[in-house]
């Protein structure tokens, strides 16, 4: 038995820890720990409602649209407003961009360093050296596609920005739709972009990534869990958002269900965190609130010296078991993908999702109308609760916005690494991560890279992860709703 | 490799009168001088990584000629191949080598609370190894530090009301000058523009908060694209109008950066008030805190900068009403006479909006500061 930590695990969009104990070469236990923590609920807090969506963007560098998405969607549904159709459709195309950036950069920048030997430079050295199976051919191909694919993520923001303004953190996301006319001369322009960046995924990025499924076919076998996933849907069809391109669903042994509120909880036994339940405050209670959107009153707070703990990230479960998102979930829930769950199954299913949505793109374009408004106005209400639900690139995300007095009252983010990587629960149930770490063969423990294979399979991005938060004060936790 | 004092002899020789400008030029190109070529270490503390993302976005140079040509890159989390003890040992490794000479840039808010075990970076003898002892520790050794992003420089949306982390602006808790180059992201050409002016000339010209004027030496307002609509008072009245934002929130009169010029994104793509929304001050020390609501306008001002006179007056407000906006709110602007509807932010009031220029707009400038100032 020895014990393995690798701290920081670097190319994820914020580092975080991994903890494993090997014997007789194998993972037997792990932990995933995020040693970070800022607070974005609290400083949310007495806010005007419509700048969350610019300052929920500052959650995260790379999904950034993804958060800004949930903010409009939950104060649209606060003020009972509904973009226009070309609102709708030019916010599906900022995010969709922004998908496809982030899953380009995460499958070649951020993942393929742990199967392609790069150069003989920094930054590329120094790293591991053992385990490095491609031909020689075949090595540089793939090191040529991944400077080319920066060049394609830079795209991809460019066309992020053409619609949004700018990327990271897009302007054009806003309740009541977005802002950008769609003129001939910008349309053209970013079908020309995405042409490009589609010719890329079909030509390159599908034909690298069955090369390292081939080469790397054991990774069908390491990183396993049972099919336990959740989604909650991404890309609404039309404005009124009866139903999505990616639907949601919860899986639960490889069978899929539709999403119950009542299923989702939070624990925090493992996590930096007090939690207390406490008698409801005086707020609105989840009878009185429409659509039942649920909640749970509690108290939260910060404890970096709790006994026990080992991360900031708390840990939410549908029914009692931990659920992973992500392209994968998304994919199987649509049944565009159901080969299994692994590593490689983690991957294949980002490069597919980064083809289908590339090709759904091309779509949305010609949903646009010309001339039609892209923005409706609104009054923010004096009092409302509100509920943003998206995917965001690793999983599903929700944002809960509560209006008092015209004003943020309570925000909430449940992001998509929370389910990921979340760390034990009471019953000691280890997180979709941690579980999938299990068994995972180390031929040297001095070089673990297939512990950092498993995890960057998820596109683990502490950063969204640990902020769920309000010191001192009374919160009540949301449950989720759909 | 040839020296370079053979060199220039052998040009002076050959009758090219070689200047001191010429000689310089050749004396860098030959060098091989690792100056040229400075290590350079990116610490991400309490930050999303979106600066890290948008100097990726960089397009000439782009990426792969930034860390082929210009830099010696060492360390950043979000694209360096090791990881665990490898990785943080990169940063001794450079500590012991190269102090003095390697740039040292950060990004993100330094957390505080807890002895700084709000962001803990990696482990050193199995112990957690904080941004706020590496920052310090680094910092002090480093030839320059570079505070990339609205949050290292000064705090940013982390280190906001409440501050639940207790986060601070590098220069916060590094007792050395820090250059700063804000902006929530970062605009690649700001921190490209950067490093490529330390490593070739040295340190650029800062303004009083530390920021290359090259970059932050105009107001957004002043260069404008659309600031001929605000000198008219012709003014959006919701997101997603081409005209002046000013009243949905632009902050671009007391912003300073080059945006309107530069864009986003590749070349010229888009900025955020060309997308028909207000600028909201992210490269400010007041951002978020002193430009929030992002959607409410300046507080009460007198508009010297409007153009039109009395005899115009009618003219104008029937501009503003045939582009449907009421004439009410034309009237009162033309009368600077503008609702005080302003909520500035919750804290404390900080030293802010101070005025850096000398342009016609500082009447402007200066109401607006006096008036913030007064709500506190
Ligand atoms: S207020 Fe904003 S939109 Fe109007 S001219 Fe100034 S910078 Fe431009």
């Amino acid at each position: 038995m020895k014990k393995i930590t690798i701290n920081p695990v670097t190319r994820a969009n914020s580092p975080f820890m991994v903890e494993a104990v090997i014997s007789q070469g194998k993972v037997v236990e792990a932990r995933c720990s995020v040693q970070f923590f800022r607070g974005f609920e609290l400083i949310l807090r007495d806010r005007d409602p419509r700048d969350a969506s610019y300052l929920t963007e500052r959650v995260c560098g790379i999904c950034s649209s993804a958060h800004g998405t949930a903010a409009a969607y939950a104060l649209e549904d606060a003020a009972g407003v509904r973009p226009p159709h070309n609102g709708n459709v030019l916010r599906n195309l900022i995010l969709g961009a922004d998908l496809l950036q982030n899953h380009i950069r995460h499958f070649y920048l951020l993942s393929l360093p742990d199967y392609v030997r790069g150069p003989d430079m920094h930054p590329f050295v120094p790293g591991y050296s053992k385990d490095f199976r491609l031909a020689g051919r075949d090595n540089e191909a793939m090191l040529q596609n991944y400077y080319e694919a920066l060049e394609m993520a830079r795209l991809a923001h460019e066309m992020v920005a053409l619609f949004g303004a700018k990327a990271p953190f897009p302007h054009s996301i806003l309740a009541g739709g977005s802002t950008v006319a769609p003129t001939a001369d910008v349309v053209l322009n970013f079908r020309s972009k995405l042409k490009k960046i589609n010719d890329f995924i079909a030509n390159r990025m599908i034909v690298d990534v069955h090369t390292l499924a081939e080469v790397y076919a054991d990774y069908y076998t390491i990183g396993g869990r049972t099919a336990d996933m959740l989604v909650f849907g991404i890309f609404p069809r039309d404005q009124d958002d009866r139903a999505r391109y990616f639907s949601c669903g919860a899986l639960l042994e490889g069978q899929v269900h539709q999403v119950n509120a009542q299923a989702i909880n939070e624990d925090l036994s493992h996590a930096w965190y007090e939690h207390s339940t406490a008698a409801n405050d005086g707020g609105i209670g989840a009878e009185k609130i429409p659509n039942n959107k649920g909640m749970l009153n509690e108290q939260t707070a910060p404890n970096r010296e709790k006994k026990g703990a080992y991360s900031w990230v708390k840990a939410p479960r549908y029914n009692g078991r931990a659920v992973e998102g992500g392209p994968l979930a998304r994919l199987w829930i649509s049944g565009d993908y159901r080969h299994g769950v692994s590593t490689m199954d983690r991957i294949m299913a980002r490069v597919l999702e980064t083809q289908k949505v590339g090709q759904l793109m091309a779509g949305w374009l010609e949903e646009l109308r010309p001339g039609e408004p892209v923005y409706k106005p609104f009054k923010v209400p004096h009092e409302a609760i509100g509920v943003g639900l998206t995917g965001a690139m690793r999983g599903p995300l929700g944002h809960w916005l509560r209006i008092e007095k015209g004003r943020i009252a309570d925000y909430r983010i449940i992001t998509p690494t929370a389910w990921n990587m979340s760390p034990r629960d009471a019953e000691g149930q280890p997180g979709p991560m941690e579980q999938s770490l299990l068994n995972t063969p180390v031929a040297d423990e001095n070089e673990p890279i297939e512990i950092s294979r498993v995890v960057r399979s998820f596109d683990p991005c502490s950063a969204c992860a640990t902020h769920v938060i309000a010191p001192g004060k009374s919160l009540r936790e949301f449950i989720i709703s759909v | 490799m040839i020296e370079i004092n053979k060199f220039k002899s052998i040009i002076n020789k050959g009758g090219l009168a070689a200047s001191e400008a010429t000689n310089q030029l050749v004396g860098s190109l030959l060098a091989g001088d690792k100056k040229k070529h400075p290590p350079v270490l990116w610490l991400g503390t309490n930050t999303c990584a979106g600066d890290s993302i948008s100097f990726l976005n960089s397009l000439d140079p782009g990426y792969r000629a930034i860390i082929t040509d210009l830099i010696d890159f060492r360390y950043n989390h979000f694209v360096m191949s090791a990881e665990g003890d490898m990785a943080t040992g990169v940063l001794q490794d450079i500590l012991a080598k190269f102090a003095g000479e390697y740039i040292l840039i950060v990004e993100g808010t330094v957390p505080t609370r807890s002895n700084g075990l709000y962001c803990v970076l990696g482990q050193r003898s199995g112990e957690p190894y904080t941004a706020l002892a590496a920052v310090r520790e680094l910092g002090m050794a480093a030839g320059h530090v570079v505070a990339v992003g609205t949050c290292a420089a000064f705090g940013g949306p982390y280190a906001a009301q409440p501050n639940p982390s207790g986060g601070k602006s590098v220069q916060e808790v590094l007792n050395r000058k820090v250059i700063n180059v804000p902006g929530c992201p970062v605009n690649p050409g700001w921190i490209v523009g950067t490093l490529a002016h330390l490593v070739w000339y040295g340190e650029p010209e800062l303004d009083k908060y530390n920021r290359p004027t090259l970059f932050y030496g105009e107001t957004i307002h002043n260069l404008c694209q659309r600031r001929h609509y605000f000198d008219s008072g012709i003014f959006a009245s919701q997101p997603g109008e081409p005209w002046c934002m000013y009243k949905v929130g632009c902050k671009g009169p007391v912003t300073f950066a080059d945006c309107p010029y530069r864009q986003w994104n590749g070349e010229h793509i888009n900025w955020p008030v060309k997308a028909n929304t207000p600028c909201i001050g992210c490269v400010s020390p007041e951002f978020p805190e002193h430009t929030m609501p992002f959607f409410e306008h300046l507080p009460d001002i007198h508009l010297p900068g409007i153009t039109v006179n009395a005899n115009r007056i009618g003219a104008v407000t029937g501009t503003l009403t045939a582009l449907g906006i009421g004439s009410h709110l034309a009237v009162s602007i033309i009368k600077g006479r503008l609702p005080k509807t302003v909520k500035i932010g919750l804290a404390p009031s900080k030293p802010g909006l101070e005025v850096l220029q000398t342009t016609p707009v500082q009447v402007l400038v200066d109401s607006i500061k006096k008036k913030l100032k007064k709500k506190h």
